[in-house]
């Protein structure tokens, strides 16, 4: 990890290189450093506190490469005010960024086993720095699998990316979408759907997960009946994230901070929680 | 014909731990069918009178709407099984299926299996416990899409 300042509350300044919408409602966002600095390095999965000045601070995944830190790289979809502030951002304006936070997906651990990738929606963003960081060194897996569910063909996240994985020979690229209209030649239903159809070898894979809670429980559902145990099933979970390290409470999940013992939990430390409503 | 589709219905998975008494019985209302990319498998209100498992290929289920043209609401693709409207009266599709991409697939032909399964109500348990489990499936699916869960949460 290299946080951007010793002291993790202070936001460092970057500034906007790029802005790209993605789909109607869902952006990218290309920082670099404002006071230059050898880039910034992160772990798949991670996530930084990205503050618009006058407006407020939010938790954002990281949805770059982690093997070319030159530039910092954010996905998010504007829903709030200070996202739809951030999408207002131009080239040259500068934000804050404290991070990166949190734990990352198991890359290195699930060496030597089939990878299965269950996107929902924009949980995309979290796992494109897996999907890079799988392809940096894919002679060290034996299948990877990526299964992306999205609500219709034009909110499909990052297209022109998943078709150049899917030319891939060595890697399985399923995409799916809940309706669409007659001109889409893909598939049609739940990303959950896919699981039970996708090639891998269940008993030796690992699994990680990201997207809206409901399509990750029933993702981990079928996940379990194809066989995949439960402490190799990670999913990225997503609390109302503050302080960002674990001192404010307000991402507290029953005994642990989203902050800084997830985002990204093995499923069997958390299962009994995912369904206690109440938290 | 008849002969060479009995393997690969002993080893589908919808099909495969059924008797062979029964799996006979089966592959007596079988037949393989080819359809183009576009080609319609049925339309909506036409008799339903067969079911199908895919082979090949993809076939859209999809539902006709004012002003906005067909609305696809699945894909069944190979291994799939398409179809339970001939099981239950009035045996009519409520849906349109059009093939997506040159598509092969077995079709089951529902009357002949409907006077089957009355006159051995085994095969008939047999049969309903399968498509329950597929309709099963469909409705959890179903509910999924219905929550819109990519939507915006606010």
């Amino acid at each position: 990890m290299s946080p951007t300042n010793p002291d993790p509350m202070v936001p460092t300044p970057f500034r906007v290189q790029r802005v790209r919408q993605e789909t109607h409602d869902t952006f990218t966002l290309e920082l670099e450093p404002a006071r230059g600095g050898n880039g910034f390095s992160f772990q798949a999965g991670q996530f930084n506190m990205l503050y618009v000045f006058g407006v407020g601070e939010v938790p954002i995944s990281i949805s770059g490469d982690p093997t070319r830190s030159k530039m910092l790289v954010h996905t998010t979809r504007a829903v709030g005010t200070v996202t739809k502030a951030m999408r207002r951002l131009k080239r040259g304006d500068i934000l804050g960024v404290r991070g990166p936070f949190g734990s990352h997906w198991p890359v290195e651990v699930a060496a030597g086993s089939d990878v299965v990738i269950v996107a929902g929606g924009i949980g995309l963003a979290p796992l494109r720095p897996a999907m890079y960081e799988l392809l940096s060194r894919r002679d060290q897996y034996d299948k990877v699998v990526l299964l992306y569910g999205a609500r219709t063909p034009e909110e499909i996240l990052f297209p022109r990316e998943l078709e150049r994985w899917r030319a891939h020979f060595d890697l399985e690229v399923h995409v799916t979408v809940d309706r669409a209209m007659g001109g889409w030649r893909g598939n049609v239903g739940v990303v959950t759907t896919l699981i039970q159809k996708a090639p891998f070898n269940a008993r030796s894979t690992t699994a990680m997960v990201c997207g809206p809670e409901v399509m990750m429980r029933f993702t981990v559902m079928e996940l379990l009946k194809r066989g995949v145990k439960t402490d190799n099933i990670h999913i990225s979970m997503e609390r109302n994230m503050k302080c960002a390290i674990g001192f404010c409470g307000h991402c507290q999940f029953g005994p642990v901070f989203v902050c800084k013992d997830g985002p990204v939990f093995v499923y069997g430390r958390i299962k009994d929680l995912l369904t206690k409503w109440e938290i | 014909m008849l002969d060479s589709l009995r393997p690969v219905l002993a080893e589908h998975p919808f099909l495969s731990d059924l008797s062979p008494r029964h799996l006979d019985l089966v592959v007596g209302c079988a037949s393989n069918v080819r359809f183009e990319a576009g080609k319609y498998l049925f339309r909506e209100e036409e008799d339903a009178n067969q079911f199908y498992i895919i082979r090949e290929g993809k076939v859209a289920v999809e539902i006709r709407t004012p002003h906005r043209g067909p609305l696809t609401v699945q894909t069944v693709s190979a291994g799939e099984i398409l179809g339970w409207s001939w099981l239950l009266p009035p045996y009519q599709w409520h849906f349109d299926a059009r093939a997506v991409e040159p598509t092969r697939a077995i079709a089951l032909d529902g009357k002949c299996l409907r006077v089957k399964c009355e006159n051995d109500h085994d095969l008939g348990y047999e049969l309903l416990k399968r498509f329950a489990q597929i309709m099963e499936q469909r409705l959890e699916a179903t509910r999924l899409q219905v929550l819109d869960i990519y939507g915006n949460p606010s």
